[in-house]
């Protein structure tokens, strides 16, 4: 540690240490690098190789080489078009209306109240419902003959809202708020909690009303927060599948087909590994671009502290 | 407010529309309350403000509830009570039948077996991979070492939605080696559990909690004649123990929520989500199977929010920094 100088001996000992350290460093990380080399990055390469060759339509013939013009093909297709659209709107429905609503039951929850962990707990009890759980107990709830919701919306006997083209997106987001509400409100209780109760007391002696204190103190201190959920809740908005699977399979008409399910059925429906292969290459573009926007403006635009 | 329902309250159920109503008027009055209690006498606004406040923390803690709820009432109803109108929104019987029904028959039992079985394996296996792969980023040096970090990192950019088909075949072609395919092929434990048996994010996390130890404790442990291995063992992890925990929690929700690789990988072994999805197929008659097998899936999940609130509040806020 120190820059005197050694004796040779113990200068070839640190050496032996030294190198004993970095074997043992390389032995740590090794297991890890087996695991990601084997299901994330040769996969990932894979995938681009893949796209580059046209499955054939009968199995046992010889796939060909197409080049890039797969790419463009399926890139420009009416499959991929739309389930691009149909997913960006499903990320517009979910993520601003979970963000909200988790914002509204932290800052409700965030008061001094007897009981109020009672509260606490109920509002995230979401987290223990799966998206196969979510999506089972909303299936029942919207089934056209047994559903409740259905019942009460004056919908019984007619068509589930799951079946039917115009409501089939906005039901299936419902369910997916409903499900990460509980996660939103605890990611956004956290939030609240790192806002300075001195700040709030200093506004309050200035004369700020409730709407005030919020709007011009917790809100810009949560501004990481928000920001934070709401990349995170897009990138796994894009990435949803459970709830299609299970609720809608992609229909009506294709109205609920995001792109990892247009993946799935490019996989198991149409055995077309190349295609599947440039739709899971744009939804790892999607992916990438959300994360670099929060990784640039995660410094700059968003106020730590001031 | 008249019994007969017109407009837009007409298209509802009567009961609905009752809630509402009801839900209506206890706000209403709660606030009006608060407004005269504020002209007249403060004491009393005060008290108008917190029944506000409790009325609407109820009210909204029964929606969230309401379909969590309604799923334990339907699981303990004969089906031809799930599907009486007006419906019953009470547990009039008690009946166990669905559950036994959906443990045995619904095989939500072995279900439930391979999930722990996988959720297990899984979460141990990332503990050790992360704990021993921050532990070199913190303590060792070793050439390559920040490339190698940035290759932990830049696995957290890569969904794995986007390369579940590729990893299929990567499976299904294990499974035709001799002896690793026994371990490793389609419709095994290990095709389960393997590929996420190392996350870039829980070594990331270990690493902040690792590198937050002062130096010192480590010569000072060097001194004691400590190696690195013992050192890890017996004064880094257990000082880094919270964000393990935390880490441990999100591993594990991580793990038993999985859907997609479960269902493109198993036949046999489904897991307890998978398997709901199975138990959607069922008939309406036997309705309250499927409700019992839901209930039964989310049950260690809840134990779990019950016991670990804390740590898992610290690992779900911690997990929201991953992609």
């Amino acid at each position: 540690m120190t820059a005197v100088a050694t004796p040779p001996r113990r200068r070839r000992r640190r050496f032996r240490r030294r190198t004993r350290d970095m074997l043992l460093g390389y032995a740590l990380v090794l297991p890890s690098l087996l695991v990601f080399g084997t299901f994330i990055f040769y996969p990932f390469v894979k995938n681009f190789w893949l796209g580059l060759y046209r499955t054939p339509p009968f199995p046992n013939l010889p796939r060909s080489w197409v080049g890039l013009s797969q790419y463009r093909d399926v890139l420009t297709s009416q499959l991929f078009t739309n389930s691009f659209k149909v997913t960006v709107e499903f990320v517009a429905l979910t993520v601003p209306v979970g963000i909200t609503l988790g914002l509204l039951l932290a800052v409700l929850a965030h008061q001094r109240l007897r009981g109020i962990t009672i509260f606490r707990t109920i509002f995230s009890s979401t987290v223990v419902t799966s998206v196969a759980v979510a999506s089972l107990i909303s299936l029942t709830l919207l089934n056209p003959q047994i559903g409740l919701l259905n019942y009460w919306l004056g919908r019984s006997g007619s068509l589930s809202p799951l079946d039917d083209p115009k409501w089939a997106l906005v039901a299936v987001a419902g369910v997916t708020i409903w499900q990460n509400l509980g996660l939103s409100f605890i990611i956004m209780s956290a939030g609240l909690q790192a806002v300075p109760d001195e700040l709030l007391e200093a506004a309050r002696t200035d004369g700020a009303g409730t709407w005030s204190r919020f709007r011009n103190v917790t809100l810009p201190m949560l501004s990481p927060t928000l920001f934070f959920a709401t990349i995170v809740g897009s990138i796994l908005a894009f990435h949803s599948f459970g709830q299609i699977d299970l609720l809608t399979q992609g229909g009506p008409e294709n109205h609920t087909n995001v792109l990892v399910y247009a993946i799935y059925r490019t996989v198991f429906q149409e055995n077309n590994n190349g295609k599947a292969a440039v739709l899971a290459i744009a939804l790892f573009a999607i992916t990438m671009v959300l994360t670099l926007v929060q990784l640039r403006f995660l410094e700059r635009r968003v106020s730590y502290e001031r | 407010m008249s019994a007969d329902h017109t407009g837009l309250v007409g298209a509802l159920a009567p009961g609905f529309a009752h809630f509402l109503v009801a839900v209506a008027a206890l706000l209403v009055t709660s606030i009006g309350l608060a407004v005269v209690g504020w002209r007249a006498r403060p004491a009393l606004a005060h008290v108008a403000r917190t029944i506000n406040r409790y009325v609407l923390l109820g009210v909204l803690s029964l929606i969230v509830l309401f379909p969590i709820y309604i799923t334990v009432v339907n699981s303990l109803l004969p089906a031809d009570k799930i599907a009486a109108r007006p419906p019953t929104l009470f547990p009039t019987h008690l009946l166990a039948g669905g559950y036994s029904q959906a443990w045995t028959q619904g095989h939500v039992s072995s279900y439930l077996f391979n999930s722990f079985v996988v959720t297990f394996f899984i979460v141990a296996g990332q503990l050790v991979t992360s704990i021993c792969a921050a532990y070199a980023f913190a303590f060792l040096d070793f050439p390559l070492k920040r490339t190698i970090f940035v290759v932990f990192l830049a696995t957290m950019m890569v969904p794995f939605e986007v390369v579940f088909f590729t990893n299929l075949q990567t499976v299904v072609s294990m499974g035709h080696l001799p002896v690793i395919g026994h371990f490793l092929g389609l419709d095994t434990y290990g095709a389960l559990v393997v590929p996420f048996l190392a996350t870039g994010f829980g070594a990331f996390l270990v690493r902040q909690a690792f590198l937050s130890l002062p130096r010192d404790l480590r010569d000072a442990a060097e001194l004691d004649g400590y190696g690195h291995l013992r050192f890890m063992w017996r004064v880094a992890v257990p000082l880094a123990r919270p964000t393990i925990a935390a880490l441990a929690l999100f591993s594990f929700f991580d793990a038993w929520n999985q859907y997609l690789w479960p269902l493109v990988v198993t036949d046999h072994y489904r897991t307890v989500q998978v398997g709901l999805r199975q138990l959607s197929r069922v008939s309406l008659d036997q309705i309250n199977v499927t409700f019992a097998g839901t209930v039964l899936a989310a049950v260690p999940l809840l134990i779990l929010l019950l016991v670990f609130q804390k740590q898992l509040v610290r690992g779900l806020t911690a997990g929201a920094v991953k992609g």
